[in-house]
């Protein structure tokens, strides 16, 4: 099988795990637990490409219909 | 009803225990009968009067409270033998097969026992649910052998090893034998009874390490032929003395052997649990489950502090209260019973019988029988419609209602009591119109209006008022229902009792005085399927006795006149009316959420009646157009002393500083537009508020499309758009009154040169119809990609007569002219279409089933009248016809089978968009928008952080965009020139 890189791929938003205090300010500025952010499993593909841990947020980035681009936040599961 | 309020902090759902169920039982129920002759209840009968009291009169037997305030108390029926609840059925099923037949623990190994205690407790600690955990435990406990009975197993199947080689070696050997080597064997075989005996006396091996036990016997053993394998010779005594040790553990080892195999359990529904081949009793299946260790009830899914699995298997049965069951007297001084009575008497009967049976020694079968039956009753008794059983039926044939139908589905206690109720102060009718009336209005008839009311507090500043209303009384329309004093205690307002009531009031009564004009009720038509289906209105009490509404209203709550019901809400309290007034009024949901345009809005003869007045070459004398203005609510504008066009008079609704450019629905979609110089007064131009060019139509203020009344709403709020609704309505009106409007078959009436032209023009497309099939036949006909020969065909065949259709259309169109009235209501969208109208004069044109020409019928032809095979257009549903000359019967047949398949469609969908609606209404009905703009659920759990990722709202947003730049540029520049 070929191997591919899913990062690549025109449908696979731009995902980027945040750093410790980035998360704090992302946190602080939606007033938010980590807990209530939406969530994404740590055996997700791109998850995995990317080595997101337990834990980690990650900050996706996608385009958008209505708002051209759109970020959004989610919290690494096991 | 009054009573103590208490915060529930907590809720636990379990089983009750044949002790819990005693307990709470006012008396055993032992007779079947529920009255004797005299009518009183049987004591220790179904109606006993220990169960509570329904007869406000009387008092309990039990609490001591009067009939109404006594909510009942339970009954119990001892069971003369065990009987599995239907409801549990299914748990009963998977707790069997997970668990060992032989010594009931789970069938899990040690360790994976471990991983998932862990893994329950923490979902515990954490409140999550445990269900998937449980699911998995399932599957993987569906073992054929247990690991508990089976290792015990193995060192039974040494000690026969053990035995087997002993007894050949002493063959071989003989009987000499050392007293050093006897002693040695002595000392092993003494050993080993003390392993085994230790082992018997830890009884179940469950609070050591049993492994290790285990261990040390089978290795004892070992040990031991080790030792017999050694020895040179031996005697009879000691090899006696070896197989008697042996012996027992022997035996013991060849029946664990046996019994470790677990036979598959299966259910056959809904109650009968079959181990292989035998059918396991009721009493087994409790026994097997009182075997299951109490660590062990996580595993399968049991909290044991409140619950035990042998409680699924009942042994004693709660009989609910007499207020759950309530008997009925009829008219003729019969009484009726409630179905749970009926199925309790049938209950009692079967038990009394079996227990008779089990006592007088009758022999198994007949035991067997009752045994099953009575399992029966109890099985409908709680589901009468469970799968496999014959539904208990009433003696009229009836299915009985009992316990789970009560609750089940959209007729049940749920849906039906609890998640909705029937309201007080509401009111239903037949709708009807009322182009007089506002918007905002709703008119009520005044017999409603005198039935349901308003409370009022009585003040110093509305005594005198609040007199007059209790003076008319409640027949009178401004008149009172009732008055409730200070204390509470409610007084109808009779005749009889008005006086009184006149000298007692005084402020801090309360009136409930009739519904009256102004007042802001909630207006319903269902399926309420949107925000706009539920809007508050200002009540306007009329004659007759339907609700009348303004005919704008209509399409957002989608309600015709063709005998249309509506709901009417009267609110009860000052804070509902402010609030109801400030976000449902009807003017504040002109705008849809939907499309973020206006969802209220003219319809059909406003639209018409809008065109007329403002076509080019529309002109009315002055006079008329007084009259106009007066009828439409409009401030009398200035004389001009000349005749006004109508499009002067449509600027009187605008708002001075208005403007905007738009292509009306007249539009004709020119290649190339003239823009200004339109020769369809399509182009529209409005400089200051005035009319400068165009006709009005739906593009104007039709509801979904109003482009005129959209800009209303969002440059001038809601209360101007609600004006200019009104008054651009009957000013429409007005219009059309004033030139008059009628349609008949007449107007879609063409010439006989048309006529001939179409009739031309359809048999050219039949003849190429034919060729295309010649085609085919000779295998001419080239394939389309990805298509075989015959969809080919098939598609050539539908682009041929769809052209016919619409050409045939096109040339009855180019004699239909602006003077036509009902091409005027296709082309400015006020009803129909141009193809209803080509249908009607030119062409019906293909029918379809199935989104393909039609070819189902009989074999391989669509009717007997055509060969088989055929493919012709007249043979597959094309209606050549027009409706106005009629169908031939042939066309008819087919034009009634796509008929047909489209009002099937419609109906399945509904159905479908329903269920599917429901299903997401129940998933998204509490999240919100927070004011960081953050979507959450009632857990502050974030579902987008930004509504829509845009933040729009729709109903604020230009048809769905944020803004339409192209619009607003042309509108600036318009203002530009007029400012010049």
């Amino acid at each position: 099988m070929v191997k591919k890189d899913i990062l690549k791929h025109k449908l696979v938003p731009d995902h980027v795990v945040l750093k410790k205090n980035q998360i704090v300010k992302v946190l602080k500025a939606m007033e938010v637990h980590p807990e209530q952010l939406p969530k994404i499993k740590l055996d997700d593909p791109v998850v995995k490409a990317i080595g997101a841990k337990e834990g980690d947020v990650i900050k996706i980035t996608r385009n958008s219909q209505t708002a051209g681009k759109f970020v959004s936040y989610r919290l690494v599961l096991g | 009803m009054t009573g103590i309020i208490k915060k529930i902090a907590q809720i636990n759902f379990g089983l009750l225990s044949p002790e819990n169920i005693r307990n709470m039982s006012v008396t055993k129920i032992v007779t079947p009968d529920t009255y004797d002759e005299d009518g009183y209840p049987i004591e220790a009968g179904l109606m006993d009067p220990r169960l509570g009291v329904i007869d406000p009169g009387l008092r309990c037997r039990s609490c001591g409270s009067k009939g109404g305030d006594c909510q009942g108390h339970f009954g119990h029926i001892n069971l003369a033998r065990p009987i599995i609840h239907v409801g549990f059925a299914d748990t009963i099923h998977k707790i069997l097969r997970s668990t060992c037949s032989s010594c009931g623990k789970v069938l899990l190994t040690d360790s994976e026992k471990e991983f998932y205690m862990g893994k329950i407790e923490a979902r515990i600690k954490n409140e999550e649910s445990i269900t998937d955990i449980i699911k998995d435990i399932y599957t993987l406990a569906r073992r054929d052998d247990c690991p508990h009975c089976q290792q015990e197993a193995e060192i039974r199947k040494n000690a026969e090893f053990m035995i087997q080689n002993s007894e050949e070696i002493l063959e071989e050997i003989g009987p000499d034998l050392d007293a050093d080597t006897k002693k040695k064997i002595e000392d092993k075989v003494q050993k080993l009874v003390e392993l085994e005996e230790k082992r018997v006396s830890s009884g179940e091996m469950d609070d050591m390490e049993p492994n290790a036990d285990i261990n040390a016997i089978k290795d004892a053993t070992e040990e031991l032929i080790k030792v017999v394998k050694d020895i040179k010779g031996q005697n009879d005594e000691v090899t006696k003395e070896l197989q008697e040790l042996v012996e027992p553990i022997y035996q013991e080892a060849k029946r664990a052997q046996q019994r470790t195999i677990q036979e598959d359990i299966k259910i056959d529904k809904p109650v009968s649990l079959v181990e292989g081949n035998y059918k396991l009793t009721p009493s087994e299946v409790r026994e097997w489950l009182e075997k299951i260790p109490e660590d062990d009830y996580y595993l399968v899914g049991i909290n044991p502090k409140i619950a035990k699995p042998e409680w699924m298997v009942l042994t004693v049965l709660p009989v609910p209260p007499v207020t759950v069951r309530p008997s009925i007297t009829l008219e003729t001084g019969e009484r009726s019973e409630d179905d749970l009575t009926h199925k309790l008497v049938d209950i009692l009967r079967i038990n009394q019988r079996l227990k008779e049976n089990m006592e007088a020694g009758a022999p198994q079968l007949i035991v067997e029988d009752l045994w099953e039956l009575l399992q029966y009753h109890v099985t409908t008794y709680f589901d009468n419609e469970a799968s496999g059983v014959p539904p208990a039926r009433h003696r009229s044939g009836r299915p009985l209602k009992t316990l789970a139908q009560r609750l089940k589905g959209k007729e049940g206690r749920f849906r039906s009591n609890l998640s909705g109720k029937r309201v007080n102060f509401s009111a239903r009718t037949v709708i009807s119109p009322d182009p007089n009336i506002s918007i905002n209005e709703v008119g009520v008839p005044e017999m409603i209006a005198t039935e349901v009311t308003v409370p009022v507090y009585v003040t110093e500043w509305n005594i005198e008022q609040m007199k007059k209303y209790i003076e008319n009384g409640s027949k009178i329309h401004p008149g009172a229902n009732y008055v409730i004093r200070p204390d509470e205690r409610k007084i109808r307002v009779y005749d009889e009792t008005k006086e009184s009531i006149l000298e007692k009031i005084e402020p801090g009564y309360v009136v409930e005085r009739h519904l009256m004009d102004g007042d802001i009720v909630l207006f319903n038509r269902q399926p309420s399927l949107h925000r706009m289906s539920m809007m508050a209105h200002e009540v306007k009490v009329l004659p007759h006795k339907t609700f009348r509404l303004n005919l704008c209203v209509c399409p957002p709550y989608n309600a015709d006149f063709d005998g249309d019901e509506m709901n009417m809400h009267v609110f009860q309290t000052e804070e509902s009316r402010a609030e109801a007034k400030s976000l449902m009024r009807v003017q504040e949901h002109i705008l849809s959420p939907r499309f973020g345009g206006p969802i209220i809005g003219g319809i059909h003869d406003h639209i018409s009646g809008g065109y007329l007045l403002t076509r080019d070459g529309s002109v009315f004398k002055e006079e008329d157009v007084f009259q106009m203005a007066q009828k439409s609510q409009l401030p009398m504008p200035e004389p001009k002393n000349r005749d006004w066009t109508g499009k002067e008079i449509f600027s009187l609704l605008l708002p001075n500083e208005l403007h905007m450019v738009y292509r009306a629905e007249i539009c004709r979609k020119c290649d190339e537009c003239l823009r200004e110089e339109c020769k369809n007064d399509a182009y529209v131009v409005i400089e200051n508020g005035e009319l400068k060019m165009g006709a009005i139509d739906e593009k104007a203020f039709g509801a979904f499309s109003g482009k005129i009344l959209d800009s209303v709403v969002k440059e001038y709020g809601t209360d101007r758009a609600r004006k200019f609704l009104d008054s651009a309505t009957k000013l429409s009106i007005s219009g059309i009154m004033k030139r008059g409007f009628t349609t008949s078959t007449a107007d879609e009436e063409i010439p006989r040169e048309a006529r001939d032209r179409i009739e031309e023009l359809l048999s050219n497309a039949e003849k190429k119809v034919e060729q295309l099939i010649e085609a085919y036949h000779n295998e001419e006909l080239e394939a389309l990609p990805g298509r075989s020969l015959r969809e080919t065909l098939e598609m050539k065949i539908m682009q041929v007569l769809g052209e016919a259709r619409d050409k045939s259309g096109e040339i009855a169109e180019s004699y239909f002219g602006m003077d036509n009235h009902a091409v005027i209501m296709a082309l400015t969208g006020a009803r129909g279409s141009m193809l209803n109208l080509t249908q009607i004069a030119a062409c019906v044109g293909q029918q379809s089933v199935r989104g393909g020409r039609i070819e189902r019928g009989y074999r391989n032809r669509t009717l007997p009248h055509f060969q088989e095979g055929e493919l012709g257009a007249k043979a597959s549903g094309f209606v050549h016809s027009s409706y106005k000359s009629g169908l031939d019967p042939l066309e008819f047949f087919f034009h009634a089978m796509g008929g047909r398949e489209g009002l099937v469609d419609t109906a399945i969908r509904t159905a479908q968009s329903g269920y599917m609606q429901r299903r997401l209404v129940n998933a998204l009905q509490d999240l919100n928008v927070n004011e960081d703009g953050t979507v959450r659920d009632n857990r502050g759990v974030v579902i987008q952080t930004r509504y829509g990722e845009d933040g729009i709202d729709p109903a604020k947003s230009d048809f769905g965009k944020v803004a339409d730049i192209d619009r607003l540029i042309e509108e600036m520049r318009i203002k530009a020139k007029a400012d010049k």
